[in-house]
């Protein structure tokens, strides 16, 4: 059989790849070029191979902000997915009550991220905000603007307010997707609730779980607005994460060669994890 | 093990907003014996399964009551009641391998793990599982997860009953012969009460002692294969089992005799004179012979077999099926048909008329 060929075809991919160079490839091109020379201004550069690199790996303050990035993710992940799991199992999955259920869910997601940084700086003031004034009144002594733990904790609170309804309506969908055969023949089998949770929910869930938990580390990983607005990253550097440090440098600073490389390293982070996590995840899976 | 009985059930799922609520099924009161082999047949939506789903305890019927060996269990839980059940989809638990959901309702109720093997062993071998134990069971095919459905079915022997919901819907023809000559083997060795739902006709009457025949939620007829051939006592019953299904033509009564148009039918014993309601008389294609003399017929079809012939016969409005050994022969001109009176049973209402003792 005799193919035609005809490469003009080719030409149709073209403005994808404009669009790509132009929105991924140059400007991450432009950090790796900053990240290996100095430059004092007037487009003139000197080399400087991988000093940066050294520089910010060796950084007691970058090894700080990771050992509090690393903390609130794990925090916010270890309380985000059982209790979205469990409301989750909570919900209806009939009746007039589930379309309630879910636009209640669905309300914080839909508010703008320096909104909810607002909100809750706001609602946690110790003199005027309703729960710092609260818990003021109750005896607690709470001032997120000057005590770490208290800023951790409203951090904390706070994201898992915006978030959980992520996890929730995921692990919502997912549920859905079971049959009634499957828990008839669980209670046939005579299974506990337990048993019920551990082999059919929860594998039925696997795949949804992971995106979720995939969604949620990257977005906590590299969150800035909502802490920025709240607390600024204080009181002192106590709520400073990898993103609001490294906005520090870059623009605080001027810093940019520390800064790009900062970037690169953090970039190559969180596609790591992702990368591991998403292969183990799925490495069942294709058995 | 336990003799089942249904007491006045009736069963109602909530209705929408402001309707009356439809009884999917309709005052049953029967008896499921001790051992015995049952087939649960009737058309898509009859109540089949809801019947399954209140003897099970997966649901609660609306009014009275089910009692196993006298004792009620109305409103025990599923775990409670100690029975089995396959349904028409496979269900496996997906990160368990063979092995372990074969033993899953045995370590549930906590049975010693060596004993677990040894039934557990047994079972595979008997559905021919026993390669694949160790595999994972999300990797199977469909007809290998339902042979596991199955397995968890009959995996406990403490059973009171064994309930199969069309079962074998999902694998393939010729494996469905070889599964369905295993269950039955296994009940002629353990002797379990096995109640096997199906639609189709073959199924039911190759596996069971009895079958239970359902229409609309109600159970129309309870019998042998053979009672339900020669003598439905519903109309459904011959149309829907047999295959052409039975000959339902209209009539009247004339002094105890059925008359069909203008020919009177003779019957084994006299018919009551007053009936009121809609008057059928009912007569399987197997027992309808030409003869010299009997009603005019014209022939519109006949289609051959193999082994026998059906003919598609008219006389006026009404279509009367014949079957036809191969052997015979169809009369070249003027055919006319007669019916076995031993045969023919006549219908009111749908329900057959009990015949009169002959004087």
């Amino acid at each position: 059989m005799n193919k035609t060929q005809n490469n003009r075809a080719w030409w149709l991919v073209v403005p994808v790849l404009i669009l790509v160079a132009f929105n991924a490839f140059i400007p991450l091109m432009t950090v790796v070029n900053y990240a290996f020379q100095e430059t004092f201004g007037d487009n003139v550069f000197f080399w400087e191979g991988t000093t940066w690199f050294e520089q910010v790996l060796r950084s007691p303050r970058f090894h700080a902000s990771l050992i509090r990035q690393l903390m609130f993710t794990g925090m916010i992940l270890a309380i985000e997915v059982p209790l979205g799991i469990g409301v989750a199992l909570a919900m209806p999955r009939k009746g007039p009550w589930v379309s309630v259920c879910l636009v209640l869910m669905a309300l914080p997601l839909l508010i703008p991220w320096n909104v909810v940084g607002a909100m809750w700086n706001i609602f946690a003031l110790p003199e005027i905000g309703l729960l710092g004034y609260t818990l003021n009144s109750m005896g607690i002594d709470y001032n997120f603007t000057n005590q770490p733990v208290s800023a951790w904790l409203t951090t904390v609170v706070m994201d898992v307010w915006h978030w959980t309804s992520l996890i929730v309506l995921l692990c919502y969908a997912g549920l859905s997707s079971i049959s009634d055969d499957y828990y008839q023949a669980a209670h046939i089998d005579g299974a506990s609730r337990w048993a019920i949770f551990r082999y059919i929910q929860l594998p039925k869930m696997k795949r949804v779980l992971t995106i979720a938990i995939l969604l949620r580390f990257m977005d906590s990983f590299m969150i800035y607005t909502e802490p920025f607005v709240l607390t600024g990253g204080g009181p002192g550097n106590t709520t400073t994460f990898l993103s609001i440090d490294l906005v520090k440098i870059a623009l605080g600073q001027f810093d940019l060669g520390p800064a790009a490389a900062m970037s690169l390293i953090y970039f190559l982070m969180v596609l790591l994890i992702c990368w591991a996590f998403y292969t183990i995840m799925m490495r069942n899976e294709e058995q | 093990m336990a003799r089942i009985r249904f007491r006045d059930v009736r069963h109602a799922y909530p209705p929408p907003k402001g309707q009356q609520p439809v009884y999917a099924l309709n005052e049953i009161n029967l008896v499921w014996e001790d051992g015995g082999a049952y087939a649960l047949l009737g058309p898509s939506g009859c109540g089949k399964t809801t019947l399954l789903n209140i003897i099970s305890g997966l649901l609660t019927p609306s009014e009275g009551e089910i009692l196993f060996d006298g004792k009620e269990v109305t409103h025990l839980p599923t775990s409670e009641r100690q029975i089995a059940q396959v349904f028409q989809f496979p269900v496996v638990y997906d990160t368990m391998s063979v092995y372990d959901n074969l033993a899953f309702p045995l370590r549930n109720r906590g049975m010693d793990e060596k004993l677990v093997r040894d039934r557990v062993e047994q079972i595979a071998e008997m559905l021919d599982l026993t390669a694949n134990l160790k595999k994972r069971a999300s990797g199977l095919t469909a007809d290998g997860k339902q042979k596991i459905s199955l397995g968890r079915g009959l995996v406990r022997s403490d059973v009171n009953a064994i309930l199969f919901d069309e079962p074998l819907t999902v694998i393939d023809p010729h494996l469905k012969w070889q599964l369905r000559s295993k269950l039955k083997e296994l009940h002629q060795q353990v002797g379990m009460t096995m109640i096997y739902v199906t639609h189709d006709q073959v199924e039911a009457l190759t596996f069971a002692e009895k079958v239970v025949v359902m229409y609309e939620g109600t159970v129309v007829q309870v019998g042998t294969p053979v009672e339900l051939f020669n003598r439905p006592r519903h109309t459904f019953v011959g149309y829907f089992i047999g295959s052409p299904g039975m000959n339902i033509l209209p009539c009247t009564i004339d002094d105890g005799q059925p008359v069909f148009g203008t020919n009177p039918l003779p019957v084994q014993s006299r018919i009551k004179n007053e009936l009121s309601g809609k008057l059928e008389v009912g007569i399987r294609p197997e027992f309808v012979e030409f003869a010299a003399d009997g009603i005019p017929v014209i022939i519109e079809k006949v289609e051959d077999l193999g082994r026998y012939q059906v003919l598609t016969l008219a006389h006026e409005s009404e279509t009367i099926k014949m079957v036809m050994r191969e052997d015979q022969l169809i009369p070249s001109e003027n055919p006319r048909i007669q019916f076995d009176p031993g045969h023919t049973q006549v219908y009111c209402d749908d329900w057959v008329v009990e015949e009169a003792v002959n004087e």
